[in-house]
């Protein structure tokens, strides 16, 4: 057991909360809900893991602008999950005062 | 004009750089000195002479200065003001016309702000405490290579700080032996590593066949993990040529990132650095040694929000600023004042951040904040809170030190990080609960309760020597 510690495996992870437990649903609820508290705008993107190195995913519709419920931005993530199921799935927080992303992170992983 | 007669002799400085009802031009620079003037010699003149020393005057009039509009050329001393809590010292207000500098140059500034005036002998102590650059002049200064934005962009990071570790020991190691380092901490969760300061060139691993291994190790450590990975590849040299060899070199081995020392390069080096740096793709790392021999002495030198000020218009896209809570002095209030100069394009003047002008960036882009020295996991929390998301925690001890080795002491902190910046979104007051997200997150991190276990005694509690000045 304590040589198995010792040994440590490089992971293949996908940048923010990459190195903790998948998000429950609850967990990805808050995480919405700082987006919006933020005045970021929620987005989708999702990509096969072939190309998820790339900067550019595809596109889940446009972006979220307004939307003040999380729930909705939930409903989307499951749908783009649905009728993207080998791809992974990110949710973007657009800060357009910085132009950058205040929120960036992989909702649901590609199912091998 | 022509009415004025020469008059040989020595002048009181009041009468000429003492302006009390100016009001200062948008397009001047501003400064405000700690002056700690010689028994008996008047307020009034001390902030006069340093005025005056600082700018267009000399201890004796001279025939020649009839030959120009020295009205339109001199600084003018413009108000004084006691220093809260210290008696014998005063802060000098002092206003520069803008047409005494050479455009884009820092060190042209700093040539004339605190030159000779430093060693002027009416005065015991001096200190320049901020400047006001007008965004006119900031506007002629080409700043960060990348900035925040663009690094984000390119490294693919977002919503969080970023993380690094400096490779140790700092000196003694072999090239290819330094390279695994570096693979070890990037392979287990790092953003960077950074090469240490005094790593130069030395006969036990010469720069080239440094920059060979790392930049083996990146692209390695790139492909098993799929994240953007990078090392400071310092490139500080003892001549320009020299330095700009280095930088082409790191380029060639994929680094998309190197590292000057601003203050030991200077200023003409790190200028022409970083602007060859903006022209390549490449971002530019600065370290500050030597900073605190400038900065640290409470009535002398310079305060470092000035020299942090002078870095992102010379060009940097992080700096170093001190960590507030490990082993290196840092006021917690003052610290957060010179990183809103860093990130912010708008800084409104706030004495109790020690900030004495509203100061406007403009367009320039930001510099990340970089917090390394003496940190651990457990001060996490309280680095997420004090620094936010623009921010690069680096944890050379705290990562290398690891009982189970580089790989495992960065997964541990990429851990500790990523419960932090989650548990802070959530609403949840990290510092007070830092013990709890800690534990928590320990469950499922074997290498991040080793880390916890390994640094739980570890503080560095000693008093701030360089304090904010305020009445006590």
């Amino acid at each position: 057991m304590n040589n198995q510690q010792g040994d440590f495996q490089t992971a293949q992870t996908l940048e923010t909360f990459g190195f903790l437990p998948k998000l429950t649903q609850d967990e990805v609820y808050d995480q919405i809900t700082y987006l919006v508290s933020q005045g970021l705008t929620p987005a989708i993107e999702h990509e096969h893991p072939s190309g998820s190195a790339n900067h550019y995913w595809t596109m889940w519709k446009l972006p979220m602008f307004g939307e003040q419920n999380p729930n909705r931005v939930m409903e989307e993530l499951d749908n783009c999950h649905r009728n993207y199921p080998d791809h992974h799935v990110r949710l973007i927080g657009y800060d357009n005062y910085s132009q950058s992303q205040g929120v960036c992170f992989v909702v649901y992983e590609a199912r091998a | 004009m022509a009415s004025k007669q020469y008059d040989a002799g020595v002048k009181e400085y009041r009468d000429m750089y003492w302006t009390p009802d100016y009001v200062p031009l948008d397009t001047d620079l501003l400064a405000c000195f700690k002056c700690t003037g010689q028994p008996g010699v008047p307020n009034e003149e001390v902030a006069a002479a340093v005025a005056a020393e600082s700018s267009t005057g000399t201890w004796s009039t001279v025939w020649s200065e009839l030959l120009t509009d020295l009205e339109y050329y001199k600084g003018r001393a413009y108000r004084i003001e006691d220093v809260p809590g210290d008696p014998e010292s005063f802060y000098a207000f002092i206003a520069y016309p803008i047409d005494l500098f050479e455009e884009g140059s820092i060190v042209n500034v700093l040539t004339s702000l605190v030159g000779n005036v430093f060693g002027f002998k009416a005065l015991r102590h001096l200190r320049l405490e901020d400047i006001r650059f007008p965004i006119a002049y900031i506007k002629t200064c080409g700043g960060p290579p990348a900035g925040i934005q663009l690094e984000r962009d390119r490294l693919a990071k977002y919503g969080r700080p970023m993380l690094g570790a400096t490779i140790k020991p700092k000196l003694g190691l072999s090239a290819k032996n330094y390279g695994r380092a570096v693979y070890e901490c990037l392979r287990g969760g790092l953003d960077m590593t950074k090469d240490d300061e005094n790593v130069n060139s030395q006969p036990f691993m010469r720069w080239r066949d440094r920059f060979e291994f790392v930049g083996e190790a990146i692209q390695k450590a790139e492909q098993e993990t799929g994240e953007r990975k990078g090392h400071y590849l310092n490139v500080t040299a003892s001549t320009p040529e020299e330095m700009y060899k280095r930088a082409e070199f790191a380029k060639e081995v994929g680094s998309p990132i190197m590292m000057h020392d601003f203050l030991t390069g200077g200023f003409t080096a790190n200028t022409g650095l970083a602007n060859w740096c903006r022209e390549n793709g490449m971002l530019l790392h600065i370290h500050r040694a030597m900073h605190a021999v400038i900065d640290r002495h409470p009535k002398h030198g310079i305060h470092f929000r000035v020299l942090a000020k002078c870095l992102r218009l010379s060009g940097g896209d992080h700096l170093h600023t001190g960590t507030v809570v490990g082993k290196l002095e840092g006021d917690r209030a003052s610290t957060l004042g010179f990183v809103d100069q860093l990130r912010e394009s708008f800084v409104p003047e706030d004495r109790s951040r020690g900030v004495f002008f509203d100061q406007d960036w403009g367009s320039l882009p930001g510099v990340f904040a970089v917090a390394s020295g003496g940190i651990h996991v457990w001060h996490m929390p309280a680095l997420v809170t004090i620094f936010g998301d623009d921010s690069m925690l680096q944890f050379g001890g705290g990562t290398q030190g690891h009982p189970w080795g580089n790989a495992a002491g960065a997964a541990a902190n990429r851990v500790a990080l990523e419960a932090s910046v989650k548990a802070r979104n959530e609403g949840r007051e990290i510092e007070k609960e830092a013990r709890d997200i800690l534990t928590e997150a320990a469950k499922n991190s074997p290498e991040l309760a080793i880390a916890m276990e390994t640094w739980k005694e570890i503080k560095f509690e000693f008093d701030t020597v360089d304090k904010l000045d305020v009445s006590r």
